[in-house]
């Protein structure tokens, strides 16, 4: 893990709590994040990790419990929250990277519209950062225009544009065709080395190898157990984590 | 025939009262359309409660009844006055009234083309840190709007037959008027009837095929 000088963890959950009607998505989850750490959280599908990923900048409301970023719980509406979303990244599944909009224009709405950056000053960082992710030649084109790689590699600048503490990908390679999975992986590689935190929702166990500092396996809407990588992938300690990893690992 | 060119001169000031009552209804029905939609989806539940009842008494009121209400309720009841001289102020009146009512469909029709907008576009807007305020004005509507331009030039052109009826808020100087009264002095005139409907039509018509064109040309690809 990065040291960086600042011992509070960026983000604290704390006995967190949701249902979807009657199911119970998020049972009574306790979790740190600590600065510049690269979480991965895995997992069978409906187990709720996308939920406590999308809990933290409150795209998901919880029921009970709290949720602390960067030593300030959780604002409910309106502007705080606001502000608070614009400290937090958001990778999607789907890109959803604004349609009627381009690339160029797609980074730099966040800086320009909730910053106040300049419009010089944003295009200019939004063409370093394009760069950066391999998508300048593109930046005039609209999202449909890009594979589904460099969509959501458009999604990840978009994100940086923001200079966010954290970045949260919620499953960022499920919907793409499998040899476009490389590239977006190695951009999300590049910047754990660089020293974003981030956490990561996904089923690349090939990243959690290569990236995390800590994994955590989440069945049933619980966190079942929190491991290093390597430890987590030759020595599970819970039956439900290994019955998972041996489906998933043996093809 | 002879009456129709007797009467056409007279017939055409009508009918370009006629297309002064929809420039005015188009401009302001399509802001208060907007501001209404922006309340039924907005998260305060007063004001979607508020754009709701707004919709569903005013869309289901028919025009002649809203435009009486504008000319006897809001003007002479409550003395909402837009002009001391009688007939522009008639004008305006049927000019509020025809927006006022339009506003509910042109809001119905965004309000479909705001459901053909993905909930990840919302979603992503908001992690930006947008408002709700933003992302609807910047991302979500204008969406929205290219969805539904189509729908909205029916909207238009059921606007524009509308103002036929202006005579029902106190108005006598459109072209549908003119015609009854030309029809009081030599009776019922096939080419005089025939000659305002192809007015109408050489509005409505190139409105029909341009917003369909521009629908086409504008569609957000996803």
């Amino acid at each position: 893990m990065t040291e960086n000088g600042d011992a509070t963890p960026l983000v604290q959950l704390e006995n967190v709590n949701k249902h979807f009607g009657a199911l119970h998505v998020l049972k009574n989850i306790n979790l740190t994040v600590s600065r510049g750490e690269v979480l991965v959280v895995i997992g069978p599908s409906g187990g709720g990790k996308s939920t406590l990923c999308r809990a933290i900048n409150r795209l998901e409301t919880i029921d009970d419990g709290k949720i602390i970023f960067d030593g300030q719980v959780l604002p409910a509406e309106g502007k705080a929250l606001a502000r608070l979303r614009s400290e937090v990244g958001m990778v999607f599944q789907s890109f959803n990277l604004f349609a009627h909009k381009t690339i160029r224009e797609n980074v730099t709405l966040g800086p320009t519209k909730v910053r106040g950056v300049a419009k010089d000053a944003a295009g200019k960082r939004a063409m370093e950062l394009l760069e950066r992710v391999g998508i300048a030649a593109q930046a005039d084109k609209y999202p449909a225009q890009l594979s589904g790689g460099q969509q959501q590699r458009v999604a990840i600048a978009r994100a940086l544009a923001m200079d966010p503490k954290m970045i949260l990908f919620d499953e960022p390679t499920s919907a793409l065709d499998p040899e476009m999975v490389q590239e977006v992986l190695d951009v999300m590689v590049g910047l754990a080395r660089d020293g974003m935190t981030m956490m990561v929702v996904t089923h690349e166990m090939g990243f959690a190898r290569r990236a995390a500092h800590r994994v955590v396996f989440m069945a049933d809407g619980q966190i079942v157990e929190e491991n290093t990588p390597d430890e987590f992938f030759t020595n599970a300690q819970t039956d439900r984590a290994r019955d998972f990893l041996s489906k998933i690992l043996t093809h | 025939m002879e009456d129709l060119i007797r009467y056409a001169p007279d017939l055409a000031l009508g009918f370009l009262e006629n297309i002064k009552l929809s420039i005015v209804g188009a401009i302001t029905s399509l802001i208060l359309g907007t501001v209404l939609v922006a309340m039924r989806v907005s998260p305060t539940p007063v004001l979607r409660a508020a754009g709701t009842i707004y919709v569903n008494v005013v869309r289901n009121t028919p025009l002649t009844l809203v435009l009486a209400f504008s000319a006897l309720g809001l003007s002479d009841q409550l003395g909402l006055v837009f002009s001391s001289v009688p007939s522009v102020n008639s004008f305006w009146i049927v000019a509020m009234g025809l927006s006022a009512y339009t506003a509910a469909f042109v809001c119905e029709a965004l309000r479909s083309g705001i459901n053909t907008v993905p909930l990840g576009q919302a979603e992503a807007a908001r992690a930006i840190g947008l408002t709700f305020m933003q992302s609807l004005r910047m991302i979500i509507l204008p969406q929205a709007f290219r969805a539904v331009i189509a729908p909205l030039g029916s909207v238009m052109i059921a606007m524009i037959k509308n103002t036929t009826v202006a005579v029902a808020g106190g108005y006598a100087f459109d072209s549908a008027n003119k015609m009854k009264e030309a029809f009081d002095q030599v009776g019922a005139s096939i080419p005089i009837f025939l000659g305002i409907v192809v007015a109408f039509m050489c509005v409505t018509l190139p409105i029909g095929y341009f917003t369909g064109w521009l629908a086409k040309r504008l569609a957000v690809v996803r």
